[in-house]
């Protein structure tokens, strides 16, 4: 006999009611970043830094501004969550942690919103 | 107070080498989130202009910046080596007490290389000609 509730056994999470959706979504991110940050690291220092034109001639092909902004999206959602755990582990108030935990994720959004909005940019003027 | 057992805390355990490296896992890791903000940051003064950024390049070019910038890539090379250390033990491999620390050998040379082989490589991409 099982002592979940119905509605508990269709949602599928555990005692903290949260499920393991955190801890895949984090595989997921870390997975998607391998080949992600390793082709954005070869793009980026095979061009001369200091030039602009080069810089930005490259982040804005299409194919490569499509990528990068993948990467931002995944780089900034696994690093929220990698956040998220820290701050649940060593912030202990009840307000502290919860106000610290909306910071961040309001600080991420921001960050990548800024990023994506920033190849748009280089891509279509 | 309840005198129920409690969870031992992390003190009552001998030190290993291998818990270091996942204490700095997760340094590396809270590195890594600077580093994304710091990307943003450099995204958009290349999006606000020839202007904007080589005011940012001239800022990453300081020899503090530069410092913060090996750290920074040390810190992501490293999470990045020992995140696919992670990845498998997640399938139930390596979890041995040897292969732990082996596999965790490999993770602290392949990022001292790795590290090694991206500041050079960043050193000759900064350096190079101005021109496209």
């Amino acid at each position: 006999m099982s002592l979940q509730t119905p509605l508990g056994k269709v949602l599928g999470k555990g005692s903290a009611g949260e499920g393991v959706g955190h801890w895949w979504m984090q595989r997921v991110t870390a997975i998607a970043l391998i080949p992600l940050t390793v082709w954005f690291a070869i793009g980026l220092l095979g061009r001369s830094l200091q030039s602009y034109e080069a810089v930005r001639g490259w982040l804005g092909q299409p194919w490569v501004a499509v990528f990068t902004i993948l990467l931002i999206i995944t780089l900034s959602w696994h690093s929220r969550l990698g956040i998220q755990v820290v701050i649940e582990d060593y912030v202990h108030g009840k307000a502290a942690k919860n106000t610290l935990l909306l910071l961040f994720t309001f600080v991420h959004i921001a960050a990548a919103a800024a990023a994506i909005f920033a190849v748009l940019m280089l891509a279509l003027s | 107070m309840n005198q129920r057992p409690l969870s031992p805390h992390l003190g009552v355990y001998k030190f290993t080498y291998t818990m270091s490296l996942s204490i700095l896992h997760r340094i590396t890791g809270i590195a890594a989130s600077v580093g994304f903000f710091l990307f943003a940051w450099w995204l958009m003064a290349l999006a606000s202009g020839p202007g904007a950024y080589a005011s940012a390049m001239r800022l990453l070019s300081t020899p503090l910046a530069k410092l913060l910038l090996v750290g920074f890539t040390f810190s992501f090379v490293y999470h990045f080596c020992n995140g696919i250390r992670h990845l498998v033990w997640d399938t139930g491999h390596g979890l041995e007490r040897a292969q732990a620390r082996r596999s965790g050998a490999v993770v602290i040379v392949a990022a001292l290389l790795i590290t090694a082989l991206v500041v050079w490589l960043g050193c000759a991409a900064l350096t190079a000609p101005g021109a496209p």
